[in-house]
Parts: structure tokens; C-alpha cells; sequence
């Protein structure tokens, strides 16, 4: 992500919160704060004030390695094609129940 | 007991009433804040203390035993009667005037609540514990508001200290005691606030010192009233906004 320089604007934090204990965190959005004592606050303030969250993660969004979009192809395409990467080939001993 | 009980409900509307003119003040930064976060964090601070005024003078009209509901205490009585500390009632302000508002407040709430969390009266008992929590994150946030105001640049400095000066007189209304107190001390129902003071005191130099603050003299002039609903011109502004629905509409339901 590239710096603004004349930005006014403080830092960008994205924000991760857990609903219950064991589940995992999920991206709920964003905030702006100026470090990361606040972000947390922000975080809390904005994300978990109907009771959404158990648990915080912020993380400065310029820490977040994204891949560009014109990777689209050779990151995700090859594994379109390919149904045996897929383990649907096996036969299930009996007992065995699918979902 | 009858005069028990007419003192718990003038300490139940002193409890109710602080908490419900600071929630009102804070709801006027509503679509206001500096930044959306922060108006979302003034208008949640809000919305509990206005819970914590609900359940104190919900419980006010249960032991005045005279029928008066919550809303009938918040919206129809006149600034004579209102209980509020004077602090609250102050005028926003800039930011910083605001933060350290709800800060000086915040910390004495911390102290009161948590002392009431051990009152005699259960009732008081059980809505001080739960408040406690919601007072500890305000504290919290308005407290590195000001290490980051008071720390911040020369102006946010200034604008800071100017803040603590102009609000430094109303800090001595929020300790101040009368027979009302004295009885229901007795009784182990309300708190001393003589023994919460140092603390106070103590929580704020440590925090205003840390923000290169400076803390007035402690033999300042302090402005008291509110004990006995003598307040600042203020708070008949607030009223008029706050209640002028109820008032020209009685009983209007939405």
C-alpha cells in the first residue's frame, strides 16, 4: 500500500472478531485509529457494541499481503480444471456416512 | 423508615439524574463526533449511562411509592428538582473539554460503584455492579483520550489544559455530603464520599501528570449546589431539549 504523505487521515486497522469461544476470527470491517491501543478501542466500539464479539484482533491494514487482481489467472485458474485434487475418487468402506 | 426511605429516593435520583444529564450531553456529539468511530464511542457511553439513569429512577419511583415512572421523573420535573452534579451539566465544549468531562466523571463513578457494589441495599447493590463494567471501559477510553490530548501537540496541549482549568471548580460538587448522605451511610446503604476523594484525586493527578498537565491549586473556589438543585444556567437548556416532547405532547407514544 502506498504512504500519502499529506493524508490527514489516521492509519487504517482491519478489525477480526470471535462470537463465541473455539470459533474463528472473522474480518468484520475497519477502522481508523492512531495506534493500536485506540484501534482496539475503536474496534470494540463500532464492532461488538450489539454483542457481536467474544474476542478482538486489529491488525494495520498495511500488514495485510493482498494478491493483485491480474493474478487472477495463474493463482486460481489451474485448479479449475483438475477434479482430481478432489478426494471423491475413493470408495468408503462401509459405515462410513457422507455428509 | 419513612425517612429512610425519602432519602433513598433523593439518592437515587442524585445517582439517576448524574448519570442521565451526562448521557444527554454525550448524545449531542451524535453525527457530530470528529470521526465516525469516535462518535460511535461518545453515543455508546451515552446509551449506558441513560440504562444506568433508567434502573436508578425506575427504583426512585418504586420507593417513592407515588406511581412515577422512569420517564415521568426524567421528562416532567423542572431544573429545581434535578439532582445531577454540576459537572455534568457543563457545556461540551471543544473535544478535549468533553473527554475531560466524562474523564473527571468516569473515575468518580469507577470509585462510587464500586464502593455501592457492597451496599446494604440490593437493589443499589446489583445495578452499581453491573454499571461498574460499563464505567471501567469509559474510564479506560476517556483516560488515553487525555494522555494522547495533554501529550499531543502544543495546541491539543493547550486546549487540554484549558479544559481541567475550566472545569476544575465543579470537581468539588461531586464529594459533597449532607444529612441525606450521612443517614444512608448509617444505614450502610450509600458510600462515603470522603473516602473515595483521595482516590479520585489520586486517579487524576497520576493520569493528568502523564499527559503533562498541570492540576490546579487544590484550594480553589469550588462551585456546590447540586445537592440541593441549585445548578448553573445550563441545565435549564439541556431540560428544555430533553424534554420538550414529553411536555407538549403528555404521554406521547411512538
Amino acid at each position: 500500500m502506498e504512504e500519502n504523505k499529506n493524508s490527514t487521515q489516521w492509519d487504517l486497522w482491519e478489525v477480526f472478531t470471535q462470537k463465541r469461544t473455539g470459533a474463528p476470527h472473522e474480518h468484520a470491517g475497519s477502522v481508523h485509529a492512531p495506534d493500536k491501543e485506540m484501534a482496539l478501542q475503536n474496534a470494540r466500539d463500532v464492532y461488538s457494541r450489539r454483542g457481536e464479539a467474544i474476542n478482538l484482533w486489529v491488525v494495520p491494514s498495511a500488514a495485510i499481503v493482498a494478491n493483485q487482481p491480474e493474478d487472477v489467472g495463474n493463482f486460481f485458474e489451474p485448479s479449475n480444471d483438475k477434479i482430481y485434487r478432489h478426494p471423491q475418487f475413493y470408495k468408503l468402506p462401509k459405515g462410513v456416512e457422507l455428509e | 423508615m419513612v425517612e429512610l426511605n425519602k432519602s433513598l429516593f433523593e439518592y437515587c435520583l442524585r445517582l439517576g439524574d448524574s448519570s442521565l444529564i451526562a448521557g444527554q450531553r454525550l448524545a449531542e456529539w451524535c453525527g457530530h463526533g470528529p470521526i465516525l468511530e469516535e462518535d460511535i464511542a461518545m453515543t455508546n457511553m451515552s446509551l449506558d449511562l441513560i440504562g444506568q439513569s433508567r434502573t436508578f429512577l425506575t427504583y426512585a419511583g418504586e420507593i417513592e411509592g407515588k406511581g412515577r415512572t422512569e420517564d415521568d421523573l426524567a421528562y416532567l420535573r423542572d431544573t429545581m428538582e434535578f439532582r445531577n452534579v454540576l459537572l455534568v451539566e457543563q457545556p461540551n465544549g471543544d473535544f478535549a473539554v468533553t473527554m475531560m468531562k466524562q474523564f473527571f466523571f468516569s473515575a468518580y463513578l469507577f470509585l462510587l460503584y464500586k464502593e455501592l457494589s457492597k451496599s446494604k441495599d440490593t437493589t443499589i447493590a446489583a445495578i452499581a455492579a453491573k454499571s461498574l463494567k460499563e464505567v471501567t471501559y469509559h474510564l479506560r477510553h476517556t483516560s488515553q483520550w487525555i494522555l494522547r490530548l495533554g501529550d499531543g501537540t502544543e495546541e491539543s496541549n493547550q486546549r487540554t489544559q484549558n479544559a481541567v482549568n475550566d472545569l476544575w471548580m465543579y470537581t468539588g460538587d461531586l464529594f459533597d455530603m449532607d444529612a441525606v448522605d450521612a443517614e444512608l451511610i448509617k444505614a450502610g446503604i450509600a458510600c462515603d464520599l470522603n473516602k473515595i476523594k483521595q482516590e479520585w484525586q489520586a486517579m487524576i493527578t497520576e493520569i493528568l501528570t502523564k499527559a503533562k498537565l498541570t492540576i490546579p491549586a487544590p484550594d480553589v473556589w469550588m462551585m456546590k449546589g447540586s445537592r440541593t438543585g441549585k445548578h448553573t444556567e445550563y441545565l435549564g437548556y439541556i431540560l428544555a431539549e430533553m424534554q420538550t416532547l414529553q411536555r407538549e405532547y403528555p404521554g406521547a407514544k411512538w
